[in-house]
């Protein structure tokens, strides 16, 4: 037949085909896989400059400075305090008003969805500012407390939309049929909705974590001097320590990342989302 | 039998309006102890709406609801004496066949011996211990529709509520199902209402069966009442086939009339013309069905 549709089938396309698509794999795996090569190089490198092609030798040499300097060390900790603390005021903050716009219809509700991506609408450099003006009013230039305001912001948007879609996604029934079991309201919340929920929130906060872990623009603005966190310790590293020194910090600052992504990965894959939350 | 007298379920002057729509309007029901009884309708007559406010999930603008003799109008789902298997069957999907079931009992704080004890019996009743231990997703719909059936059962419900419970069923499960179903009430004694749109379903079922249409109940009596007596006209066309004349009816024999008399399909009998009270004929088609065919006939 002349109209027949040819499948689509990987194993039968000609050579040049293969090949063309051989070479774009390895351009897009050189591409996302090389500067984090180049950067783990760098970390163990006493020294490699161009045009050479290999360092000239391996060391640690780099690791222990880093966890030397006093106010690296101090970086890293406030990252560790500040960014999970973002995560649970956030979480605080938007899981209630997640709930409330995944079940209930109240007037407005689509525009404060909307309003949601208005602190990511913008350049966030024009908010900070003004933030900054702000702060020097209300006392909170150069605190922690500023620094956490200024990463929650950021996070909002995560913690609500994802949220909000992973509480609209538990039917309405598998609750009034936990009410009509004898459960409270609370109860019927907390062994159900939210234990269904989960998934899309942990989802949430690990991509929270990671913007707060990340964020360096306004934590800067507020936080500087006073208060380092990673990403913003490392202007200071690029301009006064050799280049390996950053390759280290930035390898330091991506394991969290990785981590949770690797967590959240096998709890979102292996658990009920996979499943398919299978109700006809 | 004092259980005869005894009544499972009283709805009294029973109003509903959603979204600006009378759904249920002035209803009154009495359902006995023990008893089966369907709620019978096409849908948007009310039937779950019903159903509903007997399981607390709506409260009645007027009215009220008594089960087993007490008033519970406006108490929660959670606090009634009821137990309901939903039409999908509203199982939780990260919880196993065991734990839905023991879900009630966990719920009011039952002891841990009695709950694996209870769960485990009625697991036995509804015969799925082999799958205690799956999630709904890995069981078919049959099971999981038992799994609900147990988890209402395991709360020993005064009352127990069916909301479409065999429309997600193919047609063969479906007549057995509905047979266990029965089985199973008869023997547990349990008052029962269920909520249906299939008429085979309701003649084989119930006790009795409540035909609604637009939020009241138009007939309420036992299966063999609605189907040979039917009160009106809207009762005897839902219930069964129907051929409609327009005439009087007295002595075998349909004259002019203002009336409205309507035959049975299986008590027309086929004779020559000149017989009493004979419809002149032609057939105009004819469906096998199985172990009868259906004959369209067209009168002259």
């Amino acid at each position: 037949m002349a109209n027949e549709v040819q499948p689509l089938n990987l194993h039968t396309k000609s050579w040049s085909v293969k090949i063309i698509l051989a070479i774009f794999s390895i351009l897009m795996l050189i591409l996302v896989v090389g500067p984090l090569v180049w950067l783990a190089v760098h970390a163990f490198a006493t020294e490699w400059k161009f045009p050479s092609y290999k360092p000239t030798g391996l060391t640690l040499e780099w690791f222990r400075k880093v966890f030397e300097v006093q106010a690296l060390k101090e970086a890293m900790k406030s990252s560790f305090i500040i960014s999970p603390i973002v995560v649970l005021v956030s979480a605080v903050i938007c899981l209630p008003a997640a709930y409330a716009s995944a079940r209930y219809n109240y007037w407005g509700r689509r525009t404060f969805l909307i309003m949601m991506f208005s602190a990511n609408a913008f350049p966030k450099i024009g908010l900070f500012a003004t933030i900054a003006t702000l702060y020097y009013f209300l006392n909170l230039m150069g605190t922690i407390v500023g620094v956490i305001i200024v990463q929650v912001l950021g996070t909002i948007i995560y913690m609500t939309w994802i949220p909000a879609a992973a509480f609209a996604s538990v039917p309405k029934n598998l609750e009034e049929a936990a009410r009509d079991a004898g459960a409270s309201k609370f109860r019927v919340f907390r062994t159900i909705t939210l234990r269904m929920a989960m998934p899309g929130i942990l989802v949430a906060m690990v991509m929270s974590f990671i913007y707060a872990f990340d964020e360096a623009q306004g934590t800067f603005l507020v936080g500087a001097p006073n208060i380092y966190t990673m990403p913003t310790a490392m202007y200071a590293i690029v301009e006064t320590y050799p280049i390996q020194v950053t390759a280290v910090f930035s390898i330091l600052l991506t394991i969290p990342s990785v981590l949770l992504i690797g967590l959240a990965r096998k709890h979102i894959i292996g658990g009920q989302l996979a499943e398919g939350f299978q109700i006809k | 039998m004092s259980q005869q007298n005894e009544i499972g379920l009283e709805l009294k002057g029973l109003s509903k309006v959603l979204g600006g729509r009378v759904i249920i309007d002035n209803l009154d029901l009495q359902v006995k102890k023990g008893e089966m009884v369907s709620l019978l309708g096409p849908s948007g007559c009310g039937k779950t709406t019903t159903l509903r406010m007997i399981a607390g999930f709506l409260i009645p603008d007027n009215g009220t609801v008594t089960l087993a003799g007490k008033d519970v109008t406006t108490i929660g789902p959670e606090k009634r004496p009821s137990a309901m298997v939903f039409q999908n069957y509203a199982l939780w999907p990260h919880m196993t066949v065991f734990k839905n079931v023991a879900y009630p009992l966990k719920v009011r704080k039952v002891n841990k011996a009695e709950i694996e004890k209870r769960v485990h019996d009625v697991l036995g009743v509804v015969n799925l211990m082999h799958h205690k231990d799956s999630r709904p997703a890995q069981i078919s719909g049959g099971e999981q529709q038992r799994v609900a059936l147990a988890r209402a059962l395991v709360q020993e419900p005064d009352i127990l509520l069916l909301d479409e419970p065999l429309s997600n069923l193919d047609a063969k499960l479906r007549v057995k199902v509905r047979e266990d179903i029965r089985d199973l009430q008869r023997r547990l004694g349990i008052t029962t209402v269920i909520v249906t749109h299939d008429q085979d379903e309701a003649l084989s079922i119930s006790d009795r069966i409540a035909v609604m249409k637009e939020g009241k109940i138009e007939q309420f009596s036992t299966p063999e009442d609605i189907y040979n007596k039917p009160a009106t006209e809207y009762v005897a066309n839902f219930i069964g086939s129907l051929n409609r004349y327009e005439g009087s009816y007295s002595n075998g024999q349909i004259s002019t009339g203002s009336d409205v008399v309507g035959v049975r399909p299986e008590d027309v009998t086929f004779d020559s013309k000149n017989s009493a009270g004979a419809v002149e004929a032609t057939v105009s088609l004819v469906v096998p069905r199985g172990h009868f065919h259906e004959v369209y006939l067209k009168a002259q």
